[in-house]
């Protein structure tokens, strides 16, 4: 980050649902300005982290501060942060105007002052001319974007969203993740994201910050995290790794310690190929092939034991006969440099 | 054996196929399907509820005959006329102040108690409070409205344990006050309005209970989020997303405090309300039509207070 300002810091947070542990002492800083993303699968602790900041729910133990300033115990209000809702939470009896002039006019502007501002927002989430709407009468996508400009309108210090592209289909998410990523550019407000969609994190994060069973695995810039992975979970939950351990590692490295490979890092030769120093390989046999339009993904059984999977773009034209590969010996080359040692225990 | 067991499969198939082509018809023809549907609740909507509606209306315009004691057919204003002379209009107005104080305590008392129900109580304690709603419109509504003329009356528990609090003079001097005093609580319009706000809350209630269950807790949360206080949350979002069940429920108190004659015949003073106004023309004197013009005035009030609410934008949330 260009700054080091920390807008949000957690400080060994922990929160506990009865007996069971959602988060469980979670140290983090989130930078001024920056895209951060909390990525983990359901269960993680990531939602509970978000309505923490929020205010919604509040550490069993831990502190968490805003801009340096300790807001463990504020309610919501209190804190100078918006939400955007799982379900955008729109206010039914309200006009889209109303919606999104709801933060000014609780803080009783004059009226001409918020109408110009919302249509500023409308103007920035290009929803010019919909004010007079309800809700209802809106679209997913629609709501999604009225969602946003009411959350941006009084330019909080942090923005919290709560998966909020998980309920439009794949092509209005795409052009989402790249509508708000605009928008966060334009307005330069720290925006915290959660999700689960690995690939929407990667697209979209400056840094991310990979959950698991209410603990953070790891913490890095996307290409960090998915070139090295510091944790076989992190490995498999962003993106997917050939993990490999014990007697294969010591056959292949001459070292027991567990690496990660990942698939498209991978080569497929002919038995006999030659491969430079700098180069690792295992023989085997393709056992399964999965044609995938981009591309194609390969299971390979090895000589020395287990499997590898290796992924190869479809350059060639596809036909049948490219079924006819399983069965077929190759050679799994890949280059040293992608081997990535994980941390003992990983 | 074998020919006996096709037969009878035939006979099956066949019998099948009937139901089977019912079925298809129906599904061809949807509009007949949900003609079938309404037929019945049509029927007696129509027939019985809305014509009976039409009855009364048509013969409030009647003709009565005060020396012969019948009714004419003929087609006349008067009734209304009547309905404004003073000891009428008297018997109108009173009842409409009663209902509108009845709702308006209703709604005070109903919603903190549906509000709490939804937001807080879980489990069992829902369950419970939900029992204590409903529970009272198990037993005979007129038992209740005995029971508590004997509550209210002179020698009842309240007197007994105002005068334990040493009270007794307080009571007295509000008994004492004009227009909703009387000799006791029980002969007392202060009385009346108490019983009538025990005996219909539960119908506030429960349609409050509904409105709010239907706000969802994030549109709170928004609010709150919003920089909104809980108070403004209260004014901006929780109350109008629950005034269509408001609403709802102040018709209910509304309409049946209108029409009620067990409670103020029992409870109060002698002053007639309009559902004894109306039990008394049509029973002795048999003036139909003067009763049933007074019949039509609760619902020409609902009228005006459904599109009062309406303008206010009551059902927008709807």
């Amino acid at each position: 980050m260009n700054n080091s300002v920390v807008a949000v810091r957690f400080i060994d947070v922990e929160r506990h649902f009865d007996e069971v542990a959602a988060v469980n002492g979670i140290s983090l800083e989130i930078y001024e300005g920056e895209f951060f993303t909390l990525l983990g699968p359901s269960g993680s602790g990531k939602t509970t982290c978000l309505r923490m900041i929020a205010g919604f729910d509040h550490p069993t133990a831990g502190r968490i501060e805003l801009y340096g300033r300790d807001v463990t115990g504020l309610p919501p209000y209190e804190r100078d942060v918006h939400t955007v809702f799982q379900d955008y939470a729109l206010f039914p009896h309200m006009t889209v105007g109303e919606n999104v002039g709801y933060s000014l006019m609780i803080k009783k502007k004059p009226k001409p002052e918020i109408q110009k501002r919302v249509e500023e927002m409308l103007e920035l989430v290009r929803l010019p001319g919909l004010a007079k709407r309800k809700p209802t009468q809106l679209s997913g996508g629609q709501r999604q974007r009225v969602a946003l400009a009411r959350s941006l309108i009084d330019q909080p210090k942090v923005l919290l969203l709560d998966e909020p592209l998980g309920a439009l289909d794949l092509k209005l998410r795409q052009q989402m993740q790249i509508e708000l990523k605009n928008i966060q550019k334009q307005v330069g407000i720290t925006f915290v994201y959660v999700t689960h969609d690995q690939e929407e994190a990667l697209t979209m994060s400056d840094r991310l910050a990979v959950f698991n069973q209410g603990r953070v695995e790891q913490v890095g810039a996307p290409t960090e995290i998915y070139e090295n992975p510091a944790t076989v979970f992190a490995a498999n939950f962003v993106g997917v790794s050939n993990v490999i351990r014990d007697g294969l590692a010591q056959a292949l490295t001459g070292s027991s310690q567990s690496f990660t490979v990942r698939p498209e890092k991978i080569a497929l030769r002919q038995p006999d190929a030659k491969t430079s120093p700098s180069e690792c390989f295992a023989d085997g046999v393709i056992r399964e092939q999965v044609y995938l339009g981009m591309y194609s993904r390969y299971i390979v059984a090895l000589d020395l034991g287990g499997d590898l999977m290796a992924v190869e773009q479809n350059l060639g034209v596809f036909s049948p006969e490219m079924q006819a590969e399983c069965g077929k010996r190759v050679r799994a080359v890949w280059d040293k440099a992608h081997i990535h040692m994980l941390e003992a225990g990983g | 054996m074998a020919l006996s067991s096709s037969t009878f499969d035939h006979a099956n198939a066949r019998k099948a196929s009937i139901g089977r082509r019912f079925s298809r018809y129906f599904h061809r023809h949807p509009r007949l399907s949900i003609l079938l549907l309404l037929a019945l609740p049509l029927l007696w909507l129509g027939a019985v509820y809305f014509g009976s509606l039409g009855a009364l209306v048509l013969q409030s315009f009647f003709h009565y005959d005060s020396y012969s004691g019948h009714v004419l057919p003929q087609l006349t204003g008067e009734n209304y006329l009547e309905l404004l002379s003073p000891s009428n209009l008297s018997i109108v107005l009173r009842t409409t102040s009663m209902a509108v104080a009845v709702t308006l305590a209703s709604a005070l008392l109903a919603f903190p108690l549906a509000y709490y129900s939804v937001r807080y109580a879980k489990g069992r304690t829902k369950a419970l409070l939900y029992l204590a709603v409903i529970l009272p419109l198990w037993s005979s509504y007129i038992v209740r409205v005995y029971s508590w003329k004997l509550i209210l009356a002179r020698e009842g528990i309240i007197s007994w344990f105002l005068a334990q609090l040493g009270m007794t003079q307080l009571l007295e001097n509000v008994l004492k006050l004009p227009g909703i005093g009387g000799a006791s609580l029980s002969m007392s319009m202060l009385g009346m309005w108490m019983v009538f706000v025990y005996i219909w809350l539960p119908y506030m209630i429960l349609p409050i209970h509904a409105a709010l269950e239907r706000v969802p807790k994030t549109l709170l949360e928004a609010s709150g989020d919003l920089g909104a206080r809980p108070g403004q949350t209260f004014w901006k979002v929780t109350l109008p997303l629950a005034l269509p069940g408001v609403v709802a429920g102040s018709i209910f108190t509304f309409s049946l405090t209108l029409g009620d004659f067990i409670i103020p015949g029992t409870i109060g003073n002698s002053s007639l309300f309009i559902g004894q106004a109306v039990l008394r023309h049509q029973g002795t004197a048999g003036n139909i039509p003067l009763a049933a013009a007074l019949t039509v005035v609760p619902m020409a009030v609902m009228a005006v207070y459904l599109v009062i609410a309406r303008r206010l934008g009551a059902f927008d949330a709807l």
